[in-house]
């Protein structure tokens, strides 16, 4: 076949259909996609609040209360029960203050208002430095662990800031940002706490008990 | 054996990174670690092999004047097609490797490959040599993401050689890329020099 | 004031090209001299504001409301390689002296990644559009900053005698880590 010429129309004519084509690709692309990636999004979601809740036997996705925080930003809670008994809500937060974007975070408090666990979802650190929050404050070494640790009663700011936190090694800001995220999860706890009791609207506990670590289930 | 050169002319006398020093901005982003660097090089390859052959097989329909815009189109809708798939069904190594999956479409090996092999060659050549050269761009990528991995972070493909706190994290962060990558260039020279 | 720390944080501490890696290419192949340097970071700056705009208004009023976003990276790609011939026709009528210290640079941006990450990351940190242009214009001169230091230290490179299996590219290549190792000592100055 002959190379077709450089003439207005043909330039036009190909570039156009060439254009199209691709439009109307990745249009059915799209909608092929569309579905596994909220079901891989749905997964993800459901196996961080299953790493930092206590065995549960409801599901919390269908359960979830989308709220706001005290300072305007959006967050949602989970609530794990066990045969009805609330043993602990996973709350899912933002912090802004990231090194690079915004840091998500699915953090688990026990009914009491503990922190049992918590699931780094998103985050845009330095790898390396910041990025070593997946595990850092889950590892139990000098004060770094956040976990048994209830915000109502620790400091949970980094030792620099006068805190009872031990930041990540050279990565101070990833690490407060992580804490604004923590600390931001623990307001929204304490706000839908009062919501969510055991299964048959048992009376909720208003104030964080004194008690910290895990509970365990009956 | 001819195919067969086609595809070893991408590996080694043209390797993208070592000899063209082309795609750079990937090569020293994405190779943190030995398994991000193969990520990304499977991924460019993909979009390589893909758009070298529609790229061949649509070199008559497409007048010289528009070329550089319809070969961009093309290599666009790959990529695009590239990250719907990786959000779909690999979403962990789609956010590790981030703005630079979208960032393929202007990476200049992609572009270079289309204008200089496959907009002359038959379809099947031009697969062939999107392989070769989707190869050489992937084994320099996962070389260069192993030993920044395993002087950095002490890994080897994620498992523990030697404990990190011996790691020197210089070679995971920003200025590691560059000299890592220094070195290695500088070896390859020199054994190109002796063969 | 907010503003002001963007600035800083895009030319010193996000250094896009020491940090994020983007548009490393020019960054090796036209640093050998300032003069060249210094003139691609004037193009730069220029293409990659007016692709940062016009890309974030392709976005907010185009690709958003019909649910096209799937067709980000085939517009803005399109978008910046057009706005690119479209400068040089422009520039070549309007003033040909800045053409004639820009021109040759223009055809080479079209592939510089750092034009469409810096228009895909406005999107992706939800900018508005006067977050876009500051972030976009001290991004451009962050690149150029690193660009003309590298630039004016190859310059002195070329001078001095170095081992034959580093000379070229590897010796650039580690100046430019440690052009880089140099940068992050202002990392966390500005918390934003």
């Amino acid at each position: 076949m002959k190379k077709l010429q450089s003439s207005l129309t043909n330039m036009v004519l190909s570039l156009g259909i060439i254009a199209i084509a691709a439009a109307a690709l990745l249009a059915w692309m799209n909608r092929m996609t569309e579905e596994p990636i909220r079901l891989a999004e749905l997964a993800k979601q459901e196996s961080a609040i299953k790493e930092v809740s206590p065995d549960f036997t409801n599901s919390p996705v269908a359960e979830e209360i989308l709220t706001r925080s005290a300072d305007g930003e959006a967050a949602a809670c989970y609530p794990a029960r066990n045969n009805g008994r609330l043993v602990g809500v996973a709350v899912k937060t933002v912090s802004h203050n990231g090194f690079n974007g915004d840091i998500e975070l699915m953090v688990g408090f026990t009914p009491e208002g503990s922190i049992y666990n918590y699931s780094v979802l998103k985050q845009g650190e330095t790898p390396g430095l910041g990025t070593r929050m997946v595990d850092w404050f889950k590892t139990d070494k000098n004060r770094q662990s956040i976990v048994g640790r209830a915000p109502a009663r620790d400091n949970m700011t980094v030792s620099k800031d006068g805190g009872d936190v031990d930041a990540i090694t050279s990565a101070t800001i990833s690490s407060r940002a992580f804490l604004d995220a923590v600390n931001r999860a623990y307001s929204v706890f304490q706000q839908v706490s009062a919501q969510i009791g055991d299964a048959p609207a048992a009376a909720p506990e208003a104030a964080p008990a004194d008690t910290t670590g895990v509970v365990t289930n009956n | 054996m001819k195919k067969f050169g086609i595809i070893l002319n991408g590996l080694v006398n043209e390797n993208p990174t070592f000899v063209l020093m082309l795609g750079m901005c990937p090569t020293l982003a994405t190779t943190t670690s030995a398994i991000n660097g193969l990520g990304m090089g499977a991924a460019t390859m993909f979009v390589l092999i893909c758009s070298n052959l529609v790229i061949s097989l649509l070199k008559n329909l497409i007048p010289d004047n528009v070329r550089i815009p319809s070969f961009i189109v093309v290599i666009a809708t790959f990529v695009t097609l590239l990250e719907m798939i990786m959000k779909a069904y690999v979403p962990s190594l789609y956010e590790s490797l981030g703005l630079f999956i979208p960032l393929i479409v202007v990476n200049c090996i992609v572009l270079g490959r289309a204008e200089s092999f496959a907009s002359k060659n038959n379809p099947f050549d031009s697969m062939l040599d999107g392989l070769g050269i989707g190869l050489g761009f992937t084994l320099a990528l996962t070389l260069l993401g192993m030993v920044r991995e395993l002087l950095g972070a002490g890994t080897f493909f994620g498992m523990t050689v030697f404990p990190d706190r011996y790691g020197a994290l210089i070679f995971v962060l920003a200025p590691g890329a560059f000299i890592t990558l220094a070195y290695l260039l500088a070896i390859i020279n020199k054994i190109r020099k002796v063969s | 004031m907010i503003y002001i720390f963007m600035f800083i944080a895009a030319v010193f501490v996000n250094n896009i090209v020491l940090s994020q890696f983007l548009g490393i290419c020019p960054f090796l192949g036209v640093s050998k001299k300032i003069n060249t340097a210094t003139g691609m970071s004037g193009a730069v700056a220029f293409v990659l504001t007016l692709a940062t705009i016009i890309t974030w208004i392709v976005y907010t009023y185009l690709l958003a409301p019909y649910h096209l976003e799937y067709l980000q990276t085939v517009s803005f790609i399109l978008v910046i390689a057009s706005l690119v011939q479209l400068v040089e026709i422009v520039l070549k009528k309007i003033s040909p002296a800045l053409y004639q210290s820009l021109g040759v640079f223009l055809p080479l941006i079209s592939t510089n990644c750092c034009i469409l990450g810096v228009a895909i990351l406005v999107i992706q940190k939800h900018y508005n559009l006067l977050e876009s242009v500051v972030f976009a214009f001290s991004t451009a001169i962050g690149f150029g900053l690193a660009l003309i230091l590298f630039a004016g230290i190859r310059e002195q490179l070329s001078l001095l005698k170095v081992p034959k299996g580093m000379q070229g590219m590897p010796v650039a290549l580690l100046s430019a880590g440690l052009l880089a190792l140099a940068f992050m000592g202002f990392s966390g100055i500005v918390k934003l």
